[in-house]
């Protein structure tokens, strides 16, 4: 059976192809069916890979399909690892993934054949290269998911192209991530003049003769990748902007593909950064101030998919925390919740935008509770696990991730907790201004609400389901001992690297944490509910407000510190170009051709003047003859 | 006589000679100081073979008079090369009603 995991991602990509090149000839029925078929499928095998792969005893499986680059003494197979990570992975893809084609098949309804075909052929595509980058078993099969994974978003961001902005916010996306790619890349060169090698298990287990500042470096490199594909600081700016894509998008991107890449790839390189502990710290630091520094600005965002999409940057943040202190489990815990509620939020708010004719501004929607009855009890569903109520997934993951940081540094404690609270604080503002109170748009919208067809109330009826229980795989010890299934599930992996270095609280500790945490973020859901359930914040910001509202002015920093002098320095170029180095060949050709026009009166056809300057020469010659010769 | 008379007089020739040809725009007359350098150089040929035969009749006294003879040939060739040339001159006058080598530029195209 586990031979057969090729087939995983061969599935979505016979999809692409079906899809993608037949998208003119294929009817709009056809092109959903292949679409979502060969992601169940997909998900059918993966469900009886992970029935193989759980139980006891079980080794991971390395699946070498052939050789794929082979010089000299380096060889890089291209072969899949199956073991207890991947196929959490493989899981949470093709199952989130499914869903969400689901959705897709009714929120894209409206696009004419071809197009519908495209974006379908995207989709799986997208599909396709995250899961060859949890399946590799070396890191430059990984990287081709990667990069896949990169083009994809660019292309499904990018998929309204005839609109500029959406193009411009795909670009963006494209080149910030390709920052990042060059650290990964720049770390897979270093691997392999270090280890020989870029097989997992050989540079796992060659880390440990090597000296911990190489390590260091590496790990570093490859964070600087994380943080282009996981939206971390200094390179997030791309993930609020891709909301320029198709909601369904949005909700693939941030929640079953993409932008856990990053997560996936430190938490498989758990035996590198055990190693590092400066990287560690690293991790850890910039994680927290995401976390924060994104959960600041979600407080102010009237777009409802930019306060998911902060909200996404803030719980990556989140997870980044919790690789930094060694707790990944939790981390991989937190990501599959939150693949869960924010797939789940996202596609809540598509239906959201679906049933107001495509607006997004909060502040025209309320009192969207009666119209929309399933979407609005899903949709509170995902606000409250995002919030860290129990027993929803949300707060048993992020507290996991609290409890380690704690055990790290009560400073790690405290700024998690407070970002905590103020994602509860920004979920329940969005979800009591779009879903209370009054309804502040249009008569035409009034008239036009309706709850969503039943393609896109069943996927989000099932993630409210998964985002309502997915926390009991993970309860902490001190509430019941020995439940927390996916930490024993998952020991093999994280167990194998090196030492789990989280230091252990008392379970009295742990509990008294959890219920400040839980008993914060309900006071402050019931705080913020109860402040905007009635009087919405419609007005400008102003003051502080402002600054978050423009997200602490990053992006014009960024205009001004980085893309302002790159465009001085390309107009340099270009002036360097067509003066300097255009100038120096259309110079030369000038100058033949003015040498040629004069050189030409030489030719008058007066014999005479031949006769002339043949006598001349032979003076010439004789001159030379009798003088210079010695 | 000095062999240097001959020679000063032969280069006063071909000068005169040359200058004819780069000054002069009438045909014929190019054509006479063409003959006129030809035969400065014919003259300083019999000079020095008439030298050579000299110096050597001492040592040699069968020493021949090739180049005194050699100089014939060339006259018989610059008197058939004369007839070619004039009559090319006629032929030129005939199409442009001058002798005026700088009506013959043709030669540019």
């Amino acid at each position: 059976m586990i031979n057969l995991v090729w087939l995983i991602p061969v599935l979505p990509l016979a999809g692409f192809l079906i899809n993608g090149l037949f998208r003119n000839s294929l009817s709009k029925g056809m092109t959903g069916i292949v679409g979502c078929g060969v992601l169940l499928a997909s998900f059918i095998l993966s469900l009886l890979i992970f029935g193989q792969v759980r139980q006891d005893g079980f080794h991971a499986v390395t699946v070498t399909l052939f050789d794929f680059i082979s010089v000299d003494k380096l060889h890089i197979p291209f072969a899949f690892q199956v073991d207890q990570l991947s196929v959490l992975f493989l899981l949470i893809i093709t199952g989130v993934g499914f869903l969400i084609h689901l959705y897709s098949t009714a929120y894209m309804h409206e696009e004419e054949a071809p197009h519908y075909a495209r974006y379908f052929s995207y989709l799986n595509l997208f599909v396709f290269s995250m899961l060859l980058l949890v399946l590799g078993a070396n890191f430059v099969i990984l990287f081709i998911g990667w990069e896949g994974v990169g083009l994809c978003s660019y292309l499904l961001i990018g998929y309204w192209f005839k609109n500029i902005e959406y193009g411009n916010a795909a670009k963006k996306a494209f080149i910030m991530n390709r920052i990042g790619d060059l650290g990964f890349l720049i770390a897979i060169f270093w691997m392999i003049t270090q280890f020989g090698s870029v097989t997992f298990t050989d540079v796992f287990g060659g880390a440990k003769s090597a000296s911990v500042g190489v390590i260091t470096g590496i790990t570093l490199l490859l964070f600087v990748g994380a943080t282009g594909k996981s939206a971390q600081i200094p390179l997030y700016t791309w993930l609020p902007d891709a909301m320029a894509g198709p909601t369904p998008v949005s909700a693939l991107i941030h929640a079953a593909t993409m932008v856990t890449a990053g997560i996936y790839m430190i938490a498989r390189s758990n035996a590198l950064y055990s190693l590092a502990p400066v990287s560690q710290t690293v991790v850890a630091v910039i994680g927290l101030t995401t976390a924060l520094f994104a959960a600041t600005i979600a407080l102010k965002q009237n777009d409802i998919k930019k306060v998911l999409a902060y909200s996404t940057v803030s719980q990556l943040g989140y997870m980044f925390l919790g690789l930094g202190v060694g707790a990944y489990t939790g981390a991989v815990f937190h990501v599959m919740t939150h693949a869960f509620f924010k797939a789940l939020l996202f596609l809540g708010a598509g239906s959201v935008i679906h049933a107001m004719g495509g607006e997004q501004d909060i502040r025209k929607m309320g009192g969207l509770r009666k119209a929309l009855p399933v979407t609005s009890i899903t949709f509170l569903i995902g606000c409250i696990a995002i919030a860290g109520i129990p027993p929803f997934s949300g707060f048993f993951s992020k507290d996991e991730i609290l409890s380690a940081a704690f055990a790290k540094s009560p400073v790690y404690y405290v700024i998690g907790l407070f970002t905590a609270m103020l994602t509860a604080f920004y979920m329940f503002r969005l979800f009591a201004t779009t879903f209370s109170g009054t309804f502040r748009g249009t008569h035409e919208q009034e008239h036009h609400l309706h709850e969503s067809p039943l393609a896109m109330t069943i996927p989000l009826i099932v993630l409210a389901i998964l985002a309502a229980v997915a926390g009991f795989l993970g309860i902490p010890d001190a509430l019941v001992p020995n439940a927390h299934v996916l930490e024993h599930f998952l020991e093999p992996v994280f167990a194998a690297g090196g030492e789990h270095p989280a230091v252990e609280v008392s379970h009295g500790t742990e509990l008294g944490l959890m219920a400040l945490s839980a008993g914060l973020a309900l006071v402050v859901s019931l705080l913020a509910w109860s402040r905007f359930k009635s009087k919405p914040e419609l007005a400008e910001p102003t003051g502080f407000g402002k600054v978050l509202a423009n997200k602490w002015y990053v992006d014009e920093l960024y205009n001004a510190i980085i893309v302002r002098p790159l465009n001085g320095l390309a107009k340099f170029f270009v002036w360097l170009e067509r003066w300097i180095i255009d100038g120096a060949v259309n110079g030369v050709g000038r100058l033949v051709q003015y040498g040629g026009r004069q050189l030409r009166l030489l030719q008058s056809g007066q014999v005479g003047g031949y006769v002339l300057l043949m006598v001349i020469g032979i003076l010439a010659l004789f001159l030379v003859e009798l003088f210079v010769k010695k | 006589m000095p062999i240097n008379y001959y020679i000063f007089l032969a280069l006063a020739l071909f000068c005169i000679g040359v200058a004819g040809v780069l000054t002069r725009r009438n045909a014929i007359i190019i054509f006479m100081c063409v003959e006129l350098m030809l035969n400065a150089v014919n003259l300083l040929l019999v000079a020095f073979s008439k030298m050579h035969q000299h110096a050597l009749a001492v040592t040699n006294p069968q020493a021949g008079i090739d180049g005194q003879l050699f100089v014939f040939f060339i006259m018989v060739v610059a008197a058939a090369e004369v007839s070619v040339g004039l009559a090319i001159i006629v032929m030129m006058y005939r199409n442009t009603h001058s002798t005026d080598v700088n009506f013959l530029n043709r030669l540019k195209h």
